[in-house]
């Protein structure tokens, strides 16, 4: 016997959930399998819909997409589903902002740039770059990831319209130098009472204290994203109440609490909508010729068959592992679905850094169906579409699409799958 | 061939030919057999930090250096020339083993095969043997020993080892928390009730007449070897009573094995030796077992994932790959095989159990991807509400919680859990693992359950 569902999704990102929750509010049974916690906790925690095209800066990515070449993901799916994608995403996900316009809105990151994005953190919201509120950055002297002062110089260098400036202070409490970025979040999620001048302070208020004498005049203050995990709305509620100003996060590099807290969300969203889902084991192989019968789930060595009608990869790219690439060649290792890639290996990359690679567009090659094609083009199998990352042809990394197109693709997957539930 | 290019020596180095000369040192670089090779797991490290961000010691103990320094980067240190010049650090010992680490690695570092290693060099060669610690620690992970002996006299147990004074003394000269309560002895092991049912012949006549009841083959291949562990053999044999009923229900025959301890508490002590002996009487009894057609099932998640996952990564044992292989969690097994889901979806709850429970997934459930299947079971039986209480780890990690100087951090581990506990509106809780529902009642003072019993209460009687 198999572990049965209509609609199983392999993978558990942006892209598989959001498949998996569209599948089951369109009325199917869902279940999603994912191997490994998603690359989620590497990113931002912003979800872009597009912020690039070639060099420039996106205002309106819905007007943008046509611009891109028609076998993007974008295109195949089309705008309108990239709308209802992300009002999915608006109405099943908590604790966004963004949704009030079409047009992007700019971040200041931790490296001081400016990113535009469609949706951000509720606790990013304070820190926009197109308000023109004077800015405080706060870094903490052992968290080595976020140098204030550069990251506040960065930010007037790259014009924001006011005035930044950084000011790196020593978290209270005397945290080792190599404390966790969960660390500080949990001191500030419970408040725990920490020793300042042989005085037991609770830690939000013993911060607040130390960031108060540099406030001057500024009107908002921005923090690296550590401020809480769990009640990370109640720790930014308090830092502004006693500094008596506005209190951002500002997105940090990996391991990335924003990135871990939409995590959380998501699972939130997914166990709403009534999908079954399990974290921990990998699918291996399968069964089937043009359609696919079963996948097999590898349990410390035991084969588990799991059995659906309609089956949706969204295992991710080269960073997850969903596309995967050694001397010989570049494939997709649970269904081997084709993925086009030149065939000598020196192709694949260009010399500079920031160059226009190829293996930035690795990825199954679809059509406006989503199903994985052959190399002739051919359907590979008639109940299997991919979504997200897995999905090649275009650069997300450089046009600051990922978020969007795991989110589009997963959502037209997921209706998609629902609607040929024979 | 001129003579001297049979006798090589430093100045006639022949490439192609064997250097036999004397200044020649060969050095091993693949392992002897039977030992680890950890390199492949090390080199796969990118020091992405995700490991560390799942630690839950380290969230709230910035003196713990985290996982990945206890893994792959300790490892690389001592493969230096001057190596053992490195000691393995003593903060290993404040690693609770709840292996999290594993499960979070996006490319496969095996870290807690990793932490037992170290765990077990620095107990073995820097603990010393007459340290209060080390016999400490031996007594807690040899939990088993005290078990049988008190299983003797399960009323007298019960009240000596909760007696104030005793337990002073305890805190004082071992180091063990007098802050909890030791759980209470069954009055009756779960063998001596499983002997008095007519043991694996009495077993076989039930699930034939169950057979056929269901109307499936009689000769049906269904048979399973129960690992139970020690703690529903000496404390909670209701889970044992309730995993027999269930099986039997659904025509399988069950032997229970002759077995010792998991080894959990022992890996988790740096006891492997220890660990070692447990393993071998149980690779051996179930080796056979597994041979003969049967799976070998667990109702504890940590004993299933020592059988799994840490028996075939530290030790080499004949048949312990097929005892890996074949062993399961005892309701992933009925998942897997029978329509457990269908059933509970037809059946309702009416009795003592029509609660809400709070159901905490033990870390070690999540390791063998289990942490959503009791709330996804439960989802739809009649009667009952599942409420998941989060993904924090409850903190007590076996005999961790047990130690007087990891008490405190051990209840701030489980701050998390406690607060979500509290949000469930009934007073019962649910979880598979015997020490984590030991914490969960120390921190709320509710009832607590294992999902076996719901599934037996739903479906036999």
């Amino acid at each position: 016997m198999a572990i049965d569902s209509e609609v199983l999704v392999v993978g558990g990102g942006l892209a598989g959930v959001t498949s998996a929750v569209a599948a089951a509010r369109a009325g199917a049974d869902v279940r999603l399998v994912s191997y490994k916690q998603s690359s989620l906790r590497q990113a931002s925690g912003l979800i872009d819909v597009l912020g690039y095209v070639g060099d420039e800066v996106v205002v309106d990515p819905y007007d943008a997409i046509p611009e891109l070449h028609e076998d993007h993901p974008y295109r195949l799916v089309g705008v309108e589903t990239v709308r209802d994608a992300m009002a999915l995403f608006d109405e099943t996900v908590d604790g966004y902002h963004g949704d009030h316009t079409e047009t992007n809105a700019l971040l200041p990151t931790h490296g001081g740039t400016v990113k535009p994005t469609a949706r951000y953190p509720a606790g990013a919201a304070e820190g926009v770059a197109s308000d023109d509120r004077d800015t405080l950055l706060v870094g903490f002297e052992r968290l080595v990831d976020f140098d204030a002062p550069l990251a506040a110089s960065h930010v007037e260098a790259a014009g924001a319209p006011f005035s930044a400036d950084g000011v790196t202070i020593t978290f209270p409490g005397d945290l080792q130098a190599d404390a966790k970025v969960t660390r500080y979040a949990k001191l500030l999620d419970q408040n725990s009472p920490v020793a300042v001048d042989g005085q037991k302070v609770d830690t939000r208020t013993a911060l607040a204290e130390r960031v108060a004498p540099h406030l001057d005049g500024h009107e908002r203050v921005g923090f690296p994203a550590v401020l809480g995990d769990d009640h990370t709305d109640a720790v930014r509620a308090t830092l502004a109440e006693e500094l008596g100003v506005a209190v951002f996060e500002v997105p940090m590099g990996p391991p990335s609490l924003p990135g871990l807290r939409l995590e959380d969300r998501l699972f939130e969203a997914l166990d709403r909508s009534g999908a079954r889902y399990e974290v921990g084991n990998p699918v291996v192989d399968y069964e089937g010729e043009d359609r696919i019968e079963r996948v097999v789930v590898e349990r410390n060595g035991s084969r588990v068959p799991y059995s659906a009608d309609q089956y949706v990869l969204a295992t991710g790219g080269l960073v997850s592992k969903g596309v995967e690439s050694d001397r010989e060649g570049v494939r997709e290792p649970i269904f081997d679905c084709h993925v086009p890639h030149p065939e000598d290996r020196y192709d694949w990359f260009e010399d500079g850094v920031f160059d226009d690679h190829a293996f930035a567009r690795f990825g199954v090659d679809v059509g406006s169906d989503l199903r994985p094609r052959a190399a002739g083009g051919s359907v590979e199998f008639e109940n299997l579409r991919a979504a997200g990352a897995t999905i090649g042809g275009y650069d997300f990394a450089a046009e600051k699409s990922g978020s969007g197109v795991s989110i589009a693709t997963g959502y037209a997957a997921g209706r998609a799958a629902t609607e040929d539930l024979t | 061939m001129s003579d001297s290019a049979d006798t090589p020596t430093e100045e006639s180095f022949e490439p192609t030919e064997p250097n036999t000369g004397e200044e020649f040192e060969p050095v091993q670089v693949f392992p002897d057999e039977g030992t680890m090779d950890l390199r492949p797991g090390a080199d796969s490290c990118t020091k992405c930090s995700t490991c560390d961000t799942n630690c839950p010691v380290a969230e709230v103990d910035d003196e713990f250096p985290g996982p990945k320094f206890q893994g792959p980067e300790q490892w690389r240190l001592k493969q230096t020339d001057d190596g053992d010049e490195f000691a393995i650090d003593d903060s290993i010992m404040d690693c609770s083993n709840c292996m999290r680490c594993d499960d979070a690695c996006p490319s496969g570092v095996p870290l807690s095969q990793m932490h037992n290693e170290a765990r077990g060099e620095y107990v073995d060669e820097q603990m010393s043997k007459l340290s209060t610690e080390y016999w400490r620690n031996r007594i807690l992970a040899n939990y088993r020993t005290s078990a049988w002996l008190a299983s003797k006299v399960p009323r007298i147990a019960n009240v000596a080892m909760n007696f104030g004074p005793a337990r002073w003394v305890m805190e004082k000269t071992l180091g063990v928390t007098s802050e909890r309560e030791f759980p209470a002895f069954a009055t009756e092991t779960f063998s001596e009730w499983w002997a008095a049912q007519g043991g694996a012949a009495g077993s076989r006549e039930r699930a034939r007449d169950a057979r056929e009841r269901r109307g499936e083959p009689l000769d049906a291949d269904k048979k399973v070897a129960y690992f139970h562990g020690c703690y529903s053999e000496y404390n909670t044999p209701e889970v044992a009573r309730a995993l027999v009923r269930v099986y039997e229900h659904f025509g399988y025959e069950i032997v229970v094995p002759e077995q010792g301890c998991s080894g959990t508490p022992m890996f988790a002590n740096g006891m492997l030796d220890d660990a070692r002996r447990h393993a071998e009487v149980n690779v051996s009894s179930m080796a056979d077992l597994v041979e003969e057609g049967y799976d070998a099932i667990a109702s504890c998640t940590s004993c299933s994932l020592a059988l799994r996952q840490e028996y075939p990564e530290l030790f080499d044992i004949d048949g312990i790959e097929d005892v890996a292989e074949n062993t399961f969690e005892s309701i992933e097994y009925l998942r897997i095989h029978e329509d457990v889901r269908g059933a509970l979806q037809d059946a309702e709850i009416e009795d003592e159990l029509a609660e809400e429970f709070a159901y905490h997934a033990p870390c070690h459930a999540r390791n063998q991807g289990l942490e959503r299947q009791a709330v996804e079971l439960f989802r739809d039986l009649d009667g009952v509400a599942v409420e998941d209480v989060g993904d924090s780890c409850s903190g007590i990690s076996g005999t961790y919680g047990w130690k007087d100087e990891k008490y405190e951090k051990s209840m701030a581990i489980g701050e998390e859990m406690f607060d979500h506990m509290e949000d469930v509106e009934s007073t019962t809780g649910m979880t598979e693992c015997p020490t984590c529902s030991m914490q969960m009642e120390h921190g709320t003072g509710y009832d607590i359950r294992h999902p076996i019993e719901l599934v037996a209460a739903a479906l036999v009687e």
